[in-house]
């Protein structure tokens, strides 16, 4: 018997490389392509206006799609474990398939929809296409945890065969003699929402930046492509003034809702650099951009706090401040730093932001200027930047705060000096910040500093039309260097269990307690690696993947780790 | 222990009569809660609990829930040490949330420690300095009756504190045999005069912490001369208050004066100052052996650093600028030849030159942390084959720092 079968769409909202969909679609009677949403989500979601803006443009977009090939999306007002139930009953569903999950609430969910499906008699089916690889292979091959460092992370990759190949985009060869059987009131019942229906007052709302969708992604990544060909050079661009603005060829929030498969992507940025290069292998750093979003969903993948810092197995532990006020002024664009503020207004109006303006926001909350915790930014950003999804945003945050990942903590970004040497023209705060339009470059990224006849003559006084900058950039920063060299020399002293280092040599189980080397600033490396064992003892097979450390007693040396 | 049901049962060794001395080895590797579980468990323990020894080392963590996501110590643990333990304490250190309320708790706790006789003293601010939001006199006469109990401070850290002059000679006057550690950067209250009273009197000072304008060349003879012991470390924190501030200079003679006295010495410098205020800086010989530049630092101060800074030994540079620091670099690691850790933030490096720098920095560079950033790719060196010519160099496996580029 011909199965019926659900494929519900999560992520991977797209009908080109969708190996679960295809599965859907294989050999059967009838194809109903499903998307909840649930209506009392939209109000009390931590979500802004342009996160959902992008969404229903996919969902517009997939159903629009669909009919091409004489099917729909059903969009179904509801949670899944409610409904799936009634739709297997009511549609005979045997079939059931969606796209991998790899976070662990996702996990934890489709768990329970398996189950449901199960006693249903419904058959599951699950691919993984969202990541390149899958992940639980790579923390397999690092001994049972994720890689906590980018670079033993490449290491790992490179050991594995390369990803594997998109499939071919749903067509209607594939559907075959698949129907998807559509009513007259589909529109009402399953249509895709409006803003307004979700309770978004969208009145004077600027036309999206970032249009959603399928088809938008696939012409973004040939405009890509046609770029990177053009330039005829794979190096990582060199950061201007322009860089700060959104691109027609940025592809991120779209990775993000899976309008654009990131395996298609990786296979044409290698065909393309091989055409051009005319070499054969090109190197790990072209897929930075992928390689980054995977690391973090490979270490997010079995941590359901990831994205906290209490009960976090690899966060430490910082001693924050709770300052709802000053969380306030720096997510409404009111730090009184232009080049704080421009970005942060940009990130509000159109839901993307530069990588590198988002770790000068991100250091001045936490570690720079502010000392806040990073969840708090974590949230502002969940809430209002279109590629953020859970284990991207707590991963990057928690490594732009120096809270994980073993990152040197030794550079601060400076809330005037960063973005002057950036755009020293300060037109991207021009921009942003209309407010600010009259003042030279000289004054603009401080204009407090400014005369105040320069200020009268830029018709903004500062104090009064925009505000005085919070903090005092030197003094804070150098005390929260202060601080958190405390408290990694602080880790380094503790001589709990944890903290021991547990390898074995010729054989023999060692345990030895691991002692900074009196540095200033460099303490992180060897605190941290003695606070994980875990990577220690994953037993190495290439040379690159050993631990080194002062021993206190024994000064023996053993080779590095990366 | 063997028991069967007909057999008498043997009475055996038992825990209960564990040796103090035993109890004690073990008591001290339990975290403060395990051990008082452990404590609650028979009168033995309990005594074993509240043995002297256990006592001597306590940090206070006074935070509120409404400045902090970390918890207290609690109150009646509080109350406790400071009835039954406070003649015991003598490694005490105090960590405030950015709330007036804990700075407040842990003034009131420092004035109870009338019989105390301290070794060690920290408070310390893990958020925004809340000491310098009480009023000052309740901080300085609180720290005043730990100065004067004790009798016997060795180290002391009061950083962001309101401490002034007068508390200082209360210090000095009741500590100056035994004081051997002085952290005090940021106190604004201290004048030259306060701290040239701490050098003159306390000549087993060996570790000083302060800012710039508390230096003088008084200051440092004084630190020289024949009574004091070797000053082992030296740290300076050279902060802008206002763009253009001038600063006083130090004479070469003076550094040279603590050389000849102190000739291990570390001098750690942190610079947190505009490009235009370096002026008087780095036009002599100066002995710093460890460099922070906190904010953008110029091509030329980085050139006379090469050429004033043979002593250095770690260089940290948070940003420079769009112009490559190739001369500058390699004039470093001729100049510089202790120098073993290096930082590069917002910098640029040409690769040819940086590959150069660790060649001749050879292995002594035990820490080289350069952000990708930096390194500019020319005809030579591309920067995926960059980490393999400088790990050749080096001896081990290196890359360059990474920031997430999603």
């Amino acid at each position: 018997m011909a199965p019926n079968s659900i494929h519900w769409f999560r992520k991977g909202l797209r009908l080109h490389d969708n190996p679960a969909l295809r599965e859907a679609v294989q050999g059967a009677a009838t194809v109903r392509c499903v998307y909840f949403l649930d209506p009392w989500f939209a109000g009390s979601s931590n979500v802004g206006v342009n996160r959902w803006r992008f969404l229903l443009q996919c969902l517009e977009d997939l159903d629009a799609n669909l009919r091409k090939v004489n099917s729909r999306l059903f969009v179904i007002r509801g949670q899944p474990a409610n409904v799936f139930p009634r739709l297997f009953k009511e549609w005979k569903i045997s079939r059931l398939t969606f796209e991998y999950d790899s976070e662990p609430f996702g996990k934890e969910r489709d768990a329970a929809i398996k189950k449901l499906a199960m006693e249903a008699g419904v058959e599951v089916i699950v691919k993984i296409s969202h990541t390149l690889y899958d992940l639980d292979k790579i923390i397999e091959l690092n001994g049972g945890q994720p890689p906590l460092t980018y670079k033993r992370f490449q290491t790992l990759i490179s050991r594995l065969d390369p990803p594997e190949m998109p499939v071919e985009t749903l067509s209607d060869t594939l559907m075959g003699s698949g129907i998807t059987p559509i009513s007259e009131d589909h529109g009402e019942k399953y249509g895709v929402p409006s803003l307004e229906e979700l309770g978004f007052d969208t009145e004077g709302l600027p036309s999206a930046v970032w249009p959603g969708g399928e088809t938008e992604a696939l012409t973004r990544i040939e405009r890509h492509l046609e770029r990177k060909a053009w330039v005829a050079n794979f190096e990582r661009p060199r950061m201007n003034a322009n860089s700060l603005l959104a691109s027609p060829t940025g592809l991120s929030p779209y990775l993000r809702f899976g309008c654009l498969s990131c395996r298609l992507f990786y296979f044409k940025l290698t065909d393309l650099y091989r055409k051009v290069k005319k070499n054969s292998s090109p190197p790990l750093s072209l897929y930075g951009q992928l390689l980054w979003r995977e690391f973090f969903y490979t270490a997010a993948t079995n941590n359901p706090r990831f994205d906290k810092m209490e009960g976090n197995p690899i966060c430490v532990r910082i001693p924050w401040d709770k300052n709802p006020e000053a969380l306030a002024k720096w997510a409404e664009a009111k730090t009184g730093f232009p080049w704080i503020d421009a970005i942060m207004t940009q990130l509000r109006q159109e839901g993307w932001i530069h990588h590198l303006a988002r770790h000068a926001v991100a250091c001045f909350l936490s570690r720079g200027d502010l000392w806040i915790s990073w969840e708090e930014g974590m949230k502002v950003f969940e809430e209002l930047l279109l590629d953020a999804d859970w284990s991207v945003n707590a991963g990057s945050w928690m490594w732009l705060s120096c809270s994980s990942f073993f990152q040197q903590f030794f550079h601060c970004y400076c809330p005037v000096g960063f973005g002057r040497r950036t755009d020293p023209n300060g037109d991207f705060i021009r921009r942003y910040l209309p407010i600010l339009r009259g003042f030279p470059a000289k004054f603009i990224y401080d204009p407090w500093n400014a005369p105040e006849s320069v200020q009268t003559a830029a018709k903004c006084i500062i104090g009064v039309h925009y505000p005085k900058p919070m903090v005092h950039h030197a003094e804070a920063s150098r005390l929260n260097i202060e601080r958190m060299k405390q408290i990694y020399q602080q880790l380094s002293r503790y001589r709990g269990l944890g903290m021991r280092q547990v390898t074995k040599e010729r054989g023999q189980w060692k345990s030895c307690y691991c002692e900074p080397i009196r540095s200033e600033h460099f303490c992180i490396f060897r605190i941290l690696i003695s606070r994980i064992p875990s990577v220690v003892v994953a037993p190495p097979s290439r040379s690159c993947l050993n631990v080194t450390w002062k021993h206190t007693g024994s000064r023996k040396r053993s080779p590095q780790t990366t | 222990k063997n028991r069967r049901e007909n057999e008498v049962v043997e009475e055996g060794p038992s825990w209960e009569c564990l040796p103090q001395e035993i109890l004690f080895h073990i008591f001290q590797y339990l975290p403060l809660l395990d051990r008082a579980y452990a404590s609650q468990v028979c009168r033995g323990w309990n005594q074993a609990f509240h043995m002297p020894e256990l006592w001597r080392c306590f940090e206070f963590e006074l935070n509120q829930p409404a400045s902090s996501y970390l918890k207290a110590t609690h109150p009646d643990l509080i109350k406790q040490i400071i009835k039954k333990h406070s003649n015991h304490l003598q490694y005490v250190s105090f960590k405030v949330d950015s709330s007036r309320e804990s700075a407040e708790a842990a003034c009131d706790i420092l004035s109870q420690l009338v019989n105390c006789s301290l070794k060690t003293l920290g408070l310390i601010s893990t958020a925004r300095p809340s000491f310098m939001e009480m009023p000052k006199s309740h901080f300085i006469s609180a720290l005043t009756v730990v100065f004067v109990n004790s009798k016997s401070l060795s180290s002391l850290k009061i950083d962001d504190t309101p401490v002034d002059d007068p508390s200082l000679k209360v210090l000095v006057a009741n500590n100056s045999d035994t004081l051997k550690l002085l952290k005090m950067s940021s106190c604004p209250h201290v004048s030259p005069a306060g701290i040239m009273c701490v050098a003159d009197q306390c000549h087993g000072l060996r570790e000083l912490a302060l800012n710039y304008h508390l230096l003088s060349d008084e200051l440092l003879i004084a630190l020289s001369s024949e009574k004091h012991v070797h000053l082992e470390h030296l740290r300076i924190d050279v902060v802008s208050e206002n763009p253009g501030q001038q600063f006083h200079t130090i004479k070469k003679s003076s550094w040279d004066a603590m050389v000849r006295h102190s000739p291990k010495f570390s001098l750690v410098m942190y610079f947190f100052l505009y490009e235009e205020e370096f002026d008087i800086f780095f036009r002599d010989e100066i002995p710093v052996t460890h460099l922070y530049f906190g904010r953008s630092v110029s091509k030329d101060v980085l050139g006379r650093v090469g050429l004033t800074c043979p002593r250095l030994v770690e260089l940290v540079v948070c940003a420079n600028g769009l112009r490559p620091l190739d001369e500058e670099l390699i004039r470093i690691a001729q100049r510089c030849t202790q120098l073993s850790a290096i930082g590069l933030g917002e910098c640029e490096v040409s690769c040819s030159a940086f590959v150069e720098f660790v060649k001749m920095c050879g292995d002594r560079l035990t820490q080289l942390s350069i952000m990708e950033e930096v390194l500019v790719p020319d005809h030579r060196y591309e920067l995926d084959d960059i980490h393999w010519e400088v790990s050749k160099h080096l001896g081990r496996v290196w890359f360059p720092d990474m920031m997430p580029t999603w």
